[in-house]
């Protein structure tokens, strides 16, 4: 599968380490799909509304809201889900909000690990299966929880016996497990920890969830600022007599002033450099077999749309036509 | 060796704040250096007062065991030995302790504590709904982690705990935690549900949620889930009460929340969020810590226009800053260095413009808490004591009110 294929797929799951864009990257996943003319569903697992925000659009439910032509958002909404599953599936008639039966599916849903989560996949395998869209993009939980998100279905196969929850979890896996349908996105930035995670889910995921990793995006990646030889003539500037040199070349500012420019740079080359260091750790350990994905650092006063626009369109260069 | 000479600590905000509490809870957004933060605040208080002091980590990293010298943290606390700060150049005046969080094993002391007999237990712990719950159940590792602050403040053993917070869905969740498990388990509606099933299942079959729920889960699994709530009952005294104790502990005198974040968008919006949950909880913020701060040197108008220049005539300033160099740079020539003096020039400008936001957003933030500290951005990870013992620093010295 190559990077290329990435849009192809029905369901993508974005997840990552809390703070480094995932959101992000699902909304411009999502944007990118769409501007090539695909119709898309972006999902926010978690309804805090950081979706919509980014679209810079009102917040929406749980019925999908279409935001840009063939662009659709919603928020999960675990209730409504089961709602629309014991209308669809058990020909139960809507229940209200009110009442004892909600107050029995918060025990449920609270009671019965899995419960919230098959919920959550069952409604986007759903999507999928009816083909409402062609794409499912999802902003999914985060690395820590990914995992208990998505194997859902297995141990709620481990867990119940029978029933129909049993019988609906078949043909979720079948989606979930097809590596052209299904596949886990996840996003990094070039440090640590953020890198850490990555490697340990990426090791963890097809084993324990049966669904494949589709691709790792390197979210805020710093630009090289010089080659090998130039590195050594900024070096040889930071020497006191060539700055003195500078700043009389320059003139009319002070000598602390060409001081905090060299040391900004010098900080853009070692922060790069100790980034470029744990991105090559996650090579080695994940993707030689796995598409690597750089989103450049935006430094640009970028926020809401305009950021998701400008990850889309790096996201597009590097992922090709 | 030689000891940094300083002031009374009645000068140095924080650390008259810290010398007044025995908890600290560090809280905030994911990926920020919480845990990193939590281990540098105790490690440092550990060498500058005469205190006893632990700290309670979450995440299993271990590079900060190593970093602390300890060989894997593990439920039981471990001394950091004294021989690891001589290593990093100090001198210690208290002790460091280091404990990770377990949550299995932490809820299976839980249940050996409250469980009314050893049968009891050994019933709970092969429920298949308790196997799973450990690792699943909402909350569960937010309470756990609050619930063994409690345990470990109870013993009394420590003069300073300091606690790193679970990475949760909402970072709030560990807050109400504890309140959301009393409540679960002292509902009126799981007595309901659990109550008839002490005669039979079946006698349940007639009401129409089991009707549905059967048909969704199977009897089974009820079985199990209705197995696990009668057993959990009879521990529900010592559980509730246990609970609002643990609730209670965050709001005392003596906790006060350390809230970390960066300046990037996404977790200074989530920090003020929390800021203001805390208060709305009448929690005590008594810290705020700023990492990856860039200097605020990066928005001095000087520099702007040196970078500027730098930029507008890259090859003229090339040429007369070669002229000046009888030994020329490196043995380049104009046009190399031209390409370099221009990417430090716009390096400056786009570092520039990310510190400028920085600052805009630190003003923003300065609100209900006590201290703020900030952390300069570090180009090299943390990876030693020494790492440690210097954001400690930051933090600890370099504070305004």
């Amino acid at each position: 599968m190559t990077v290329s294929g990435l849009l192809d797929r029905r369901l993508l799951f974005v997840t990552g380490k809390g703070g480094v864009g995932k959101t992000t990257v699902a909304a411009a996943l999502g944007m990118l799909a769409a501007s090539r003319g695909r119709r898309v569903l972006v999902c926010e697992v978690e309804p805090k509304g950081d979706v919509a925000a980014a679209y810079e659009c009102p917040p929406a439910g749980f019925v999908p809201r279409e935001v840009s032509p063939r662009l659709h958002v919603m928020e999960m909404d675990t209730e409504a889900s089961l709602r629309e599953y014991l209308r669809l599936n058990l020909r139960v008639p809507t229940i209200g909000r009110i009442g004892p039966v909600a107050r029995a599916f918060d025990f449920v849903a609270n009671a019965a690990p899995g419960v919230r989560e098959i919920l959550t996949v069952g409604k986007l395998c759903y999507e999928v299966r009816e083909d409402h869209y062609d794409l499912v993009v999802v902003d999914a939980a985060a690395t820590g929880h990914i995992v208990g998100q998505l194997a859902a279905p297995v141990g709620i196969n481990e867990l119940v016996k029978v029933g129909a929850v049993r019988s609906q979890t078949r043909w979720m896996l079948e989606i979930l497990e097809d590596p052209r349908s299904t596949g886990v996105c996840i996003v990094t930035t070039p440090e640590e920890m953020p890198v850490n995670e990555a490697i340990d889910l990426a090791g963890r995921l097809e084993g324990e969830t049966g669904v494949h990793l589709a691709a790792l995006v390197a979210n805020r990646v710093m630009p090289e600022l010089f080659s090998r030889g130039e590195e050594e003539i900024f070096a040889a500037l930071a020497d006191v007599q060539a700055t003195a040199a500078l700043a009389s070349a320059v003139g009319g500012a002070p000598a602390s002033a060409f001081q905090e420019v060299l040391e900004a740079a010098a900080l853009a080359v070692r922060i790069r450099r100790t980034g470029a260091g744990h991105l090559e750790r996650l090579r080695v350990a994940v993707a030689a077999a796995q598409p690597l994905v750089y989103v450049p650092y935006l430094f640009a006063r970028a926020d809401g749309a305009r950021a998701v626009r400008q990850v889309a369109d790096s996201l597009g260069e590097e992922l090709g036509e | 060796m030689t000891r940094r000479q300083a002031s009374s600590p009645l000068d140095r905000p924080l650390e008259r704040l810290l010398s007044s509490r025995e908890v600290v809870i560090a809280c905030g957004p994911g990926g920020v250096g919480k845990t990193t933060t939590a281990a540098a605040i105790a490690a440092t208080m550990s060498v500058r007062s005469a205190a006893k002091v632990l700290v309670l980590t979450v995440d299993p990293a271990r590079r900060l065991a190593d970093a602390l010298g300890v060989e894997g943290i593990g439920n039981t606390a471990t001394l950091v030995p004294a021989a690891a700060f001589a290593a990093a150049g100090v001198r210690q005046k208290g002790q460091l302790w280091a404990a990770m969080l377990d949550t299995k094993e932490s809820w299976d002391a839980l249940v050996r504590r409250h469980a009314p007999d050893a049968s009891t237990a050994a019933r709970i712990f092969a429920n298949p709904i308790y196997q799973n719950v450990t690792g699943r159940f909402a909350q569960s590792h937010e309470y756990i982690a609050m619930e063994r602050l409690y345990e470990i403040h109870a013993e009394g053993a420590y003069d300073l705990v300091v606690v790193d917070t679970p990475p949760t869905r909402d970072a709030l969740d560990f807050l109400d935690a504890p309140g959301r498990m009393a409540d679960f388990f002292g509902s009126g509606l799981l007595r309901w549900l659990v109550a008839p099933s002490r005669s039979r299942l079946v006698s349940l079959a007639s009401r129409p949620f089991y009707q549905v729920a059967d048909r969704i889960l199977g009897t089974q699994f009820l079985g199990d889930v209705a197995e696990f709530f009668l057993l959990f009952q009879s521990m529900y005294d010592g559980f509730v009460t246990r609970a609002r104790s643990v609730g209670a502990l965050l709001g005392e005198a003596r906790t006060t929340f350390m809230l970390v974040t960066t300046l990037e968008t996404v977790p200074s919006l989530e920090a003020t969020r929390f800021a203001a949950a805390l208060a709305e909880r009448q929690l005590h913020l008594g810290l705020l810590v700023v990492n990856k701060v860039l200097p605020a040197s990066f928005a001095d108008p000087a520099a702007v226009a040196v970078a500027e220049s730098l930029q507008g005539d890259p090859v003229g300033i090339a040429g007369a800053l070669l002229a000046a160099l009888p030994d020329g740079l490196a043995g380049a020539s104009r046009v190399q260095v031209a390409r370099v003096l221009e990417e430090v020039g716009r390096s400056f400008a786009s570092v520039g413009l990310v510190a400028s936001r920085q600052a805009e957003l630190l003003a923003e933030m300065s609100g209900a808490h006590e201290v703020t500290a900030t952390v300069p951005h570090l180009a090299a990870d943390v990876v030693d004591l020494r790492g440690l013992l210097e954001i400690g620093r930051h933090v600890l010295d370099g504070t305004g009110t």
